[in-house]
């Protein structure tokens, strides 16, 4: 499917500004991929994220898929996805279960190459290059494309090894100074260092859990990704930890691009600046989150935002 | 724990205390056109409620904002729905301003008539209730809010202490009925921006103390 009507200006909630300068609702022409591609989703000026002003250019795009279809032997899961993700910002997918969001967040670090039957055509472009080609390396993939889990997965080694790992076996550290300052950066990083600084030898196992997701995210910026993909990344935690985290995704995002799937909407509407609403494999609607929960284009995003699906 | 949601929600306050400084300026001005004839200084109204109309449409779109996106609780779910009433006292406030000049721009262009009678003692009062208004929304201070409450029946009192004055004056100097309903009608804008302020100091009761205190409610109906 090819969303449409999706950069009509009347179906969206114009922005209001405390500008007296209108905002051009033009739509934006450098969004071209780097390979020339123009997507079928294209956002006007006026779907900036959160806090930018209405001059400000969009970020660059980071993630672009053309035409992505996935299929599980037969079943076919995702159905001609046309999107662009862009750096510098938070990207929620939200939809039911079965929707299709997990399965198109692993396409982007190619977790899916690892069940048997999976197939994919499309593409997939991570700073314009095909992340499918023959040539394209998967090791070298997840590296700059970090993965978080629903379920924190620490090693079972100390605090300080979860984060040394990664960057050892890279060889990102010079010396042992260096993979100290490495650990103790990545920490801050994660917003876990004034809680663990003093027991960096004891075993990660002994953390709590929502300590240990901060520690599955320091454990995946110590290899310094470009990316960082977040699987439910707070579903498993308590309210306090899960605000932690979300101001971490707030912070990260100046850093990385994040995509984030979650089942919990208000969370996406907390922590995003642009939602995609998944349904049945395909992308039904993609745009600023503002717009989206609050006057999205689409009877079936309306629905399900609203609790009155199905 | 920080979060970006507090610097959201005092983006909020300071906008529309942004907002309340304005209103209050065009209300002062606005009435100090009318004591001092002054047609430049009316004008200037006209400038500023633009400015009004642009920050009013600016705070309910953040006040959706982080309804929509936060979900707000609790004192921060007061203080936003609060705040999107407030602005639109505030901006009604404005509209009135603009009322009154007109009015004071038809009087400057007739021949001043002795008695001002108690306008601008009643627009001091009014400019008193919204300036307090404000401040005990700053200052999440009920009680100053609460004496707002009881300027309303003052300023009630002036209007018809004014209304009764005027008809009298109009009915002994027939040629100045033109510039008695201008007055009239500038004491009826005054009494609603007092209007206007209760609201504001109302809704500073509920956001700081969670009691809704409208239509005296709270002297009926006892909770539990």
């Amino acid at each position: 499917m090819t969303p449409e009507n999706l950069d009509e200006h009347e179906n969206g909630m114009p922005e209001m500004r405390f500008d007296p300068m209108p905002v051009e609702e033009e739509e934006i022409s450098h969004l071209k991929t780097e390979n020339g591609q123009t997507p079928a989703i294209t956002l006007l000026k006026t779907e900036l994220p959160a806090g930018t002003s209405p001059n400000r250019t969009l970020q660059a795009v980071k993630v672009s898929t053309d035409h992505l279809n996935f299929f599980y032997g037969q079943k076919q899961a995702l159905e001609d996805i046309c999107i662009q993700i862009r750096e510098q910002c938070v990207t929620a997918f939200i939809g039911p279960s079965g929707c299709g969001k997990s399965t198109f967040l692993r396409t982007m670090n190619r977790m899916n190459d690892l069940i048997p039957g999976a197939r994919v055509d499309g593409t997939v472009l991570i700073d314009g290059r095909d992340i499918y080609a023959r040539q394209a390396d998967p090791i070298e993939l997840r590296r700059r494309v970090g993965m978080i889990f629903q379920k924190s997965n620490p090693f079972p080694k100390s605090i300080y090894e979860n984060v040394a790992y990664g960057v050892r076996i890279n060889n990102l550290a010079h010396s042992r100074r260096d993979l100290d300052e490495i650990v103790e950066r990545t920490l801050r990083g994660a917003a876990l260092w004034d809680e663990v600084k003093d027991s960096l030898p004891k075993s990660a196992l002994a953390l709590s859990g929502g300590q240990q997701q901060r520690l599955c995210i320091a454990r995946a910026l110590a290899i310094e990704p470009e990316i960082l993909l977040m699987d439910e990344p707070a579903s498993a935690l308590d309210p306090i930890s899960t605000a932690k985290i979300e101001e971490l995704i707030f912070e990260l995002k100046k850093r990385y691009t994040i995509v984030i799937v979650t089942h919990n909407m208000q969370q996406a509407a907390r922590v995003s600046d642009f939602t995609g609403f998944f349904l049945m494999g395909r992308l039904m609607e993609f745009g600023d989150t503002r717009r989206i929960f609050t006057n999205p284009t689409k009877k079936e995003t309306e629905d399900y935002i609203t609790g009155r699906f199905g | 724990m920080h979060r970006h949601f507090e610097e959201d929600l005092s983006e909020l306050k300071q906008k529309l205390l942004t907002m309340g400084s304005l209103v209050e300026r065009a209300l002062h001005q606005s009435v100090k056109a009318l004591v001092e004839r002054d047609a430049q200084l009316g004008l200037q109204i006209f400038d500023g409620e633009e400015a009004i109309n642009m920050l009013q449409i600016e705070i309910d779109d953040r006040a959706m904002r982080l309804l929509a996106l936060q979900q707000p609780m609790a004192t921060d779910l007061r203080l936003i729905a609060s705040a999107v009433k407030i602005n639109n006292d505030l901006e009604r406030i404005g509209d009135l301003c603009v009322n009154i000049v007109q009015r004071v721009l038809s009087l400057i262009n007739q021949s001043p008539i002795s008695p001002m009678i108690d306008l601008p003692r009643m627009a001091a009062l009014a400019e008193k209730m919204l300036h307090d208004a404000l401040d005990a929304f700053v200052n999440r201070n009920a009680d100053l809010a609460r004496t707002v409450l009881e300027g309303d029946d003052k300023v009630d009192r002036f209007r018809d202490d004014i209304f009764q004055e005027l008809v009298r004056f109009m009915t002994n100097h027939p040629e100045a009925v033109q510039r008695g309903i201008d007055l009239l009608l500038i004491s009826r804008n005054i009494e609603r921006v007092a209007d206007h302020a209760t609201n504001i100091a109302e809704d500073v009761i509920y956001v700081v103390a969670g009691r809704d205190v409208r239509h005296h409610i709270e002297e009926t109906i006892q909770p539990n």
